[in-house]
């Protein structure tokens, strides 16, 4: 059962939301042995998960509300008594 | 952070939290006009139901909450607007990454030196949140409501009204162009090869 990277991308991806068949999971498990191209994707989509954990609570970054919508969003909450 | 035990004054959410919860909002649904409707939204609901606020979560994770709620209930409404599932079409860029001859990575994904050093520099989150931006508008969706909002299969397929095997797609392409934007443009930026 020799699969091409694109199908091993396709079940990593999936392994990641979902268990895969023994079937499958052997197929990835022998591709991998083989191909160091695939082993990096799989660090890579772990490296994806932990991105999107850090971004449950929070919001890192710069990146500012631009003026107009905050002074927008001030006037919206005055008329609220 | 401004965490506080009892909710402040209201007229002092905009300053303090704003930006947090707009970039919190961006992040997701990625057009700037959106994310401010979903601050202003959030805001007012919490003026509303401030005096519920019991105090034994911060603020800021106050306000989040209530916009993450918000969020969900925007992908809802726009997945019944527009149910344009593109998963049933081709993805030419993540199609380009294989040879078409044998399906086999074109350039092999190589290694990410220390790539958790990056999770605390402001930088790489500029650049993660235009990778985000990049993406095809549905699978942003689906990555976002899995990997930031942490929904399973079965929450995803219900707010982006696709059934399981479209939403894999989607999150494959998510994540290949993901890898493929981050690698470009902060892992192995500026180096040669490509």
């Amino acid at each position: 059962m020799m699969l091409s990277c694109k199908e091993v991308s396709v079940l990593l991806s999936r392994a990641c939301d979902a268990r895969l068949s023994w079937r499958e999971r052997l197929a990835v498990r022998l591709h991998l042995l083989y191909c160091a191209g695939c082993v990096q994707l799989q660090r890579q989509l772990g490296f994806l998960r932990r991105v999107g954990r850090h971004l449950r609570e929070e919001a890192p970054g710069a990146m500012r509300l631009p003026d107009p919508a905050r002074e927008r969003i001030r006037r919206q909450l005055r008329q609220k008594p | 952070m401004h965490d506080s035990h009892s909710p402040s004054e209201p007229h002092t959410w905009l300053d303090r939290h704003g930006d947090a919860l707009y970039r919190y909002a961006l992040l997701r649904v990625r057009e700037p006009a959106t994310a401010e409707d979903l601050v202003q939204e959030t805001l007012l609901a919490a003026l509303r139901t401030h005096s519920r606020f019991a105090g034994e979560s911060s603020e800021r994770t106050w306000l989040i909450a209530i916009l993450k709620n918000k969020i969900i209930d925007h992908f809802r409404h726009h997945a019944r607007e527009a149910p344009l599932p593109e998963s049933g079409d081709p993805d030419a860029l993540v199609d380009g990454l294989f040879m078409k001859s044998s399906d086999h990575w074109l350039n092999f994904p190589t290694a990410w030196q220390n790539p958790d050093t990056a999770l605390e520099n402001t930088r790489f989150w500029q650049v993660f949140a235009e990778c985000m931006q990049g993406l095809p508008a549905r699978q942003a969706q689906a990555f976002a409501l899995t990997e930031l909002e942490g929904l399973d299969t079965d929450n995803l397929c219900k707010a982006l009204g696709v059934t399981a095997s479209n939403a894999w797609v989607l999150l494959h392409r998510a994540r290949l162009r993901l890898r493929e934007c981050l690698d470009q443009r902060w892992f192995n930026a500026g180096k040669e090869s490509r």
